[in-house]
């Protein structure tokens, strides 16, 4: 095998050299449970790093350094947190419910783990290749919603209360659009598998790859998954459940030590997942962005694109305001809905009309036309005035 | 993937079992709802081991994701929460029971007589969820509309049942002025 | 025993379960849960007879318990709407307490 073959699968020899030791019948067995390891790993290590960099990156956009104390630009902030998380005395609050309250951040760390099985990471690198990948992906994200209110009322506590019922119910709401938004991608794949949706994305034209977000429907997806993503994830803008500045923190008041670490953990490996599905639905997967790039590993396209899309989640959370509850509900029902559906009819009108311009030109005023429409629409009742600013001195 | 009756078949339908019977049992209602989450979970372990997967993801997607959430809600909002002021069980419980095992009895009496000893164990059917799809567009495509219409139907049904009074006065005067 | 007997015997005692919860407590809440699980005991008898019957590619057991569920989703949501909308009426939700049409 070529030297870049062999860069590509080294994880998948890796696996088969160890589990060539054991017998033949428990083969698959070590296969997977190395597989388990790997991504029980390689992700929370991403996570420390990720606290670090979206420290340091809040930071920066808010005209201040972030952690520098640990280390050397700070980048050993994580190893102090985990410190200090596992060595926090563990506080229960006397009327709390108390197996309730213990099991919410198991539930949830499980549910978050069990999605990360359905991702290609890389060639040939994905842990439980399932017919119905996309829909066990769904099935498990909306378990997490029971452990967000398990936690909210076991803590006897109204503020956790509050909180938990507007994660629940923002939650519930974005359900919507991102399945609506990544039925597209099946309707043209006509796969639910997520190993088949990044091969019917691995062909190139010339060079450019065939992505299904440089499609028109496929882009409009893609940008209603992700705002439906990070509603999803109660990350900010949409973070008004764990409003720092609200609701004290939200649904996790009570939860302190070790807990509070696998929450965070949990919210962070949530994101993660829900960021490596769009990178599969939509970005091609481990494909590479240019044909002349192929020699580089496809797991490492993975991580960059996966790199990318959090440095834009917290590229946001810096920017963006918080959206108030029945800002975020009007969204959801009013706008998103009508045009995840509408997105539906423009992929099914694309797949019918053949091949060539027209079929480009129809499916991108179809959609920028409801955009602009259903935004007008929208805003009828809402006298804004002329922007204003007002400048630091 | 079943292959006779196994530790793993034995296991779920423990925790199927267990969770029903708690969710029978306990006082707490949050706590019964929450079981019967576990139960939810249960049914849908079994059915992948009957290898209908679509069904048992559908399961968990539908049943733990959106039914046990709404019981959930509803348990708040009728303050079922807190204290309750009335007993739990029935006056007429025992009554009640009785005819349950009686259900379980005949239903138990029904299988085990009436079908073949010792049948054998059929292969794994290939259902693939394009074969469902295509099902689905065929020869089920009456059901699925009318199961379209009747969610829609149920929706707003919900939603105005559950309205509160003075809104729904006012929706209907605003209809009925224009 | 053959597997099927399980299966089928499992989908009874759940059955049984969800018909004493409903007749036997006094929460209107609780009810609706022993419907819930007597419908998912249903669903099991479908997929096992689905499974261990003569003819699985014609898919009927499993789209019969597809469409049970999602029925089932939709009598629960207007179910407990009907027990929020009496709550609110007489701030209660004990059935022995609802006795208007008695007499």
């Amino acid at each position: 095998m070529s030297f870049v073959t062999t860069l590509d699968q080294i994880f998948v020899l890796l696996q088969r050299w160890i589990a060539g030791f054991f017998p033949l019948w428990l083969q698959p067995a070590v296969g997977t449970i190395l597989g388990v390891v790997a991504i029980v790993a390689a992700f929370p290590g991403i996570f420390a790093l990720t606290t670090v960099l979206e420290r340091k990156g809040l930071g920066r956009i808010q005209n201040r350094l972030g952690p520098n104390r640990v280390g050397p630009l700070g980048i050993l902030q994580p190893v102090a947190d985990g410190i200090k998380s596992l060595t926090k005395e563990d506080i229960v609050p006397l009327s709390a419910d108390a197996v309730v309250h213990f099991l919410a951040p198991v539930v949830l760390v499980i549910a978050v783990f069990l999605g990360f099985a359905v991702l290609p990471i890389g060639r040939n690198m994905v842990l439980a290749d399932m017919d119905s990948g996309l829909l066990f992906f769904f099935a498990i994200g909306a378990s997490t919603e029971l452990s967000i209110f398990m936690a909210g009322w076991s803590s006897r506590n109204k503020y956790s209360l509050l909180g938990a019922m507007r994660a629940v119910a923002q939650m519930i709401s974005y359900e919507v659009p991102l399945l609506l938004s990544s039925v597209v991608v099946v309707m043209i794949t006509g796969s639910l598998s997520t190993v088949k949706i990044v091969e019917a994305q691995s062909g190139f034209t010339g060079v450019f790859p065939h992505w299904y977000v440089f499609t028109p429907w496929g882009f409009a997806g893609f940008v209603l998954f992700t705002i439906a993503a990070l509603a999803e994830t109660n990350r900010s803008p949409f973070d008004l459940p764990e409003g720092e500045s609200e609701l004290v923190a939200g649904y996790f008041t009570e939860y302190s030590g070790f807990k509070f670490a696998l929450f965070f953990l949990g919210e962070y490996l949530g994101m993660f997942s829900i960021a490596g599905f769009a990178i599969t639905l939509f970005l091609g997967g481990w494909g590479a962005p240019l044909s002349v790039l192929g020699f580089v590993p496809s797991w490492a396209w993975f991580f960059v694109k996966l790199f990318g899309a959090v440095v834009f989640f917290i590229w946001l959370r810096g920017t963006l305001p918080r959206l108030r509850q029945d800002q975020l509900m009007n969204f959801a029902w009013k706008f998103m809905l009508p045009m995840a559906l509408l997105n539906l009819l423009v992929a099914g009108a694309w797949r019918f009309m053949g091949e060539g311009w027209l079929r480009w030109v129809i499916s991108s005023a179809v959609l920028l036309l409801a955009y602009v429409g259903l935004g007008r629409v929208l805003m009828r009742n809402q006298h804004l005035g002329a922007r204003s600013y007002r400048y630091a001195e | 993937m079943i292959s006779g009756i196994g530790i793993v078949f034995l296991l779920t339908a423990a925790l199927t079992v267990a969770g029903a019977l708690a969710a029978a049992l306990l006082r707490n209602l949050v706590h019964c709802a929450l079981s019967l989450t576990v139960t939810f979970a249960g049914l849908a372990l079994l059915y992948l081991q009957l290898d209908a997967q679509f069904a048992g993801f559908a399961q968990i997607l539908v049943y733990i994701g959106a039914v046990a959430i709404l019981v959930v809600f509803a348990i708040l909002l009728t303050r079922g929460a807190g204290v309750q002021e009335y007993r739990s069980y029935g006056s007429r419980w025992f009554g009640s029971l009785v005819i349950a095992a009686a259900v379980f009895a005949l239903l138990t009496w029904a299988v085990v007589k009436s079908l073949p000893a010792g049948g054998a164990i059929a292969q794994t059917p290939s259902v693939t969820v394009q074969s469902i799809g295509a099902a689905l567009m065929s020869g089920y495509v009456l059901p699925l509309e009318i199961v379209a219409v009747l969610l829609t139907v149920a929706l707003v049904g919900a939603v105005i049942v559950a309205m509160p009074e003075n809104k729904a006065k006012a929706i209907v005067e605003k209809e009925g002025g224009q | 025993m053959t597997p099927l007997v399980a299966f089928l015997i499992v989908a009874a005692m759940v059955f049984a379960i969800g018909l004493a919860i409903a007749l036997t407590r006094r929460n209107a809440i609780l009810v609706l849960i022993g419907i819930e699980l007597m419908l998912n005991a249903a669903n099991l008898n479908l997929i096992a007879f689905w499974r261990f019957g003569s003819k699985p590619e014609a898919l009927t057991g499993m789209m019969f318990a597809i469409f049970s569920i999602a029925v089932a989703a939709a009598e629960a949501a207007v179910g407990l709407g009907l027990v929020i909308a009496y709550h609110r009426h007489s701030r209660t939700t004990d059935l022995e307490a609802m006795t208007r049409m008695k007499g």
